[in-house]
């Protein structure tokens, strides 16, 4: 392939956007390794000595030593940690299993209600999170709940304790629920996209040779898209490693989620930036590390949900 | 036998688990929010216990001041964001689309700001405004001007600068996309024909990308009507109401104000909203479609 020359000032331009839109992400990462001192110092130079204290305070409860600065672990970083990786992980399992197997049937199977089921999909696509925070709020916290008058109810009372009735509120399931109903129409829509390209003789004749509906789907199909639930599974993972306000209305003191701690330490009147810059820094680095590794797959996977419109 | 009605209860079987959760965590929560809507209803009460008032929540928040305030700041908000995106983001993909070394690594990079959590956003950009720490500020500073009151009296801007850093890379790409797309048989002839490099953008590659760049700018729109966190990091609405977009306001009355009935009129007015958008967006590519099946037609007759 042939590379055409370019004029020097455009060169600068490259570097100028590139400087912009990584420049903040770094000016985090440097300023997560500075004392607070040397923050509000304004020293904005890149002379300083480097130091792992606020990844230490951040993760005080999950280290095997005690950092000697701290006497106190105040800040729980490392179980909202733990907490928001179940819940992303376990939300982009389930949405993606059950997505592409209800994207498969819109696309391969004529069926009654298939329009319709299609086109609601599309529509729910673009209901906000904070739209569903009030019904959300109240169904999981009184309707979704195991009553104490029935039998199972009864049981987790006498087993574990509490005041009998057990809501879907304040737990890791009850927030992966949300998240896998609210990410179902975006991953549909990808994957249909994807499942659309599937050549249809190929199915046939795996039919042919004697196999069933989900052996097909499971041997033929899946294969054939794993780009497509490659950046499925990008999109589902980061709408849920990165969502605020429905695990913040659904989660307990012990189901926080990492982007809660943040902002409740954020709002406290002194911020220390340091800390705050590292749990950052932390909440940040999984994205991160997929956007290096899966570039080309997230690119797909925009284009492709954009384009078809 | 059996096989054939297995055969026929395939579609269903594989439909069945999505509609089932889509019903129980989107669907019935959107119909009990808009019963809600119509009840006197707070969070110590269940919905049963609430007193039905009718329209009263809407007519209320029709006349409320700072609802209306809210929803204003919303709209300049997502129209502005919007607006300076498509700009920013087509101007760059019209710039760079041209074949040099490391274009992937450049996309990569682009994606980045998109990818991080809108809460970790909203803290970098606050560090960065910070009247006195701030980047900005010491910049200027040092440069011998007055600081700037960012998150002061400029907050709706502050905010928006933030958004168009975060999300203009997700207009350049797809622009960009839709460039490299574009049939190299007219812009061939173009250049032929001796046409400037501003003729082939404003005759061939923006008329030709239009369709693309409509769907592009009305997904942004409907996804510039959710951002939350960003504002609610960076400013938690203030000061006063000039960031206080309508999903802030959601949920500060839910939460801080106890009315979870007004919360739901208001997250209802902000999904009829949305819901006006999603239909113009879907009757703009239906009109594509049926323009470009005919110009198909056409070519096929002459």
């Amino acid at each position: 392939m042939q590379y055409e020359r370019q004029n020097p000032a455009f060169y600068a331009l490259l570097a100028a956007l590139i400087f912009m839109s990584v420049g903040p992400i770094l000016l985090m990462f440097v300023n997560s390794f500075k004392l607070d001192v040397d923050i509000i110092g304004g020293r904005t130079g890149l002379l300083f000595l480097p130091t792992i204290r606020n990844y230490e305070t951040a993760l005080c409860d999950v280290l095997w030593y005690e950092p000697d600065h701290l006497d106190f672990c105040s800040l729980k970083f490392g179980g909202a940690f733990i907490n928001s990786l179940i819940i992303a992980l376990a939300s982009t399992v389930i949405t993606l299993v059950i997505g592409c197997m209800a994207a498969y049937a819109l696309v391969r199977f004529r069926f009654m209600g298939r329009d319709t089921i299609s086109l609601s999909t599309l529509m729910v696509r673009m209901v906000p999170p904070a739209v569903l925070l009030v019904p959300v709020f109240g169904l999981w916290n009184n309707e979704f709940c195991i009553d104490k008058a029935t039998m199972v109810g009864g049981w987790i009372r006498d087993t574990f304790g509490g005041r009998g009735d057990v809501c879907l509120a304040g737990t890791h399931s009850g927030i992966i629920l949300v998240y896998v109903a609210m990410n179902l129409p975006f991953v549909i829509w990808i994957l249909q996209s994807f499942i659309v390209q599937v050549p249809r003789s190929l199915e046939e004749a795996a039919r042919v040779d004697g196999a069933g509906p989900f052996q097909v789907f499971f041997k033929i199909v899946l294969p054939l898209i794993k780009p497509g639930l490659a950046a499925a599974a990008i999109f589902t993972f980061r709408i849920a490693w990165n969502e605020y306000l429905l695990a913040s209305a659904l989660s307990d003191r012990n189901t926080k989620t990492v982007p809660i701690l943040i902002v409740n330490n954020m709002s406290e009147f002194n911020v220390e930036w340091g800390v705050i810059m590292a749990t950052g820094m932390l909440l940040a680095i999984p994205p991160i590390i997929f956007t290096l590794f899966a570039s080309r797959q997230i690119i797909t996977g925009m284009t492709a949900g954009a384009v078809k419109g | 036998m059996r096989a054939q009605t297995l055969n026929r209860a395939t579609p269903y079987m594989f439909m069945a688990p999505a509609a089932i959760i889509m019903a129980i965590a989107l669907l019935y929560p959107l119909g009990y929010m808009i019963y809600g809507s119509f009840r006197d209803w707070n969070p110590s009460q269940s919905i049963g216990e609430s007193e039905f008032v009718g329209l009263k929540n809407y007519i209320t928040l029709f006349f409320d001041p700072a609802f209306r305030e809210s929803l204003s700041v919303t709209l300049t908000f997502a129209f502005v964001v919007v607006a300076a995106e498509m700009v920013l983001g087509v101007g760059l993909a019209l710039l760079l689309d041209r074949n040099i070394r490391g274009m992937s690594v450049l996309r990569t990079l682009f994606i980045l700001p998109m990818m991080i959590a809108p809460v970790v956003v909203g803290l970098m950009w606050r560090y960065m405004y910070h009247p006195t720490v701030g980047t900005f500020n010491t910049m200027l500073k040092s440069w011998g001007f007055d600081g700037i009151d960012w998150l002061g009296q400029n907050a709706l801007l502050s905010v928006i600068i933030a958004d168009v850093w975060q999300w203009t890379p997700f207009i350049f790409i797809l622009a960009l996309a839709a460039l490299q797309s574009l049939p190299r048989s007219a812009l061939e002839a173009a250049r032929i024909d001796g046409a400037t490099a501003w003729q082939q953008i404003i005759h061939i590659k923006l008329p030709l990308m239009m369709p693309v760049l409509i769907v592009t700018g009305l997904l942004r729109l409907i996804d510039a009507f959710k951002v939350l966190e960003v504002i609610l990091v960076m400013t938690e609405g203030g000061p006063g109401l000039s960031t206080e977009i309508v999903a802030l306001r959601i949920s500060r009355t839910a939460t801080e104000f106890r009315e979870l009935g007004v919360a739901a009129a208001m997250s209802n007015y902000l999904l009829m909203l949305l819901l006006l958008l999603t239909v113009a967006m879907f009757a703009i590519t239906r009109l594509q479609e049926a323009r470009a099946q005919r110009a198909a037609r056409q070519i096929q007759e002459d």
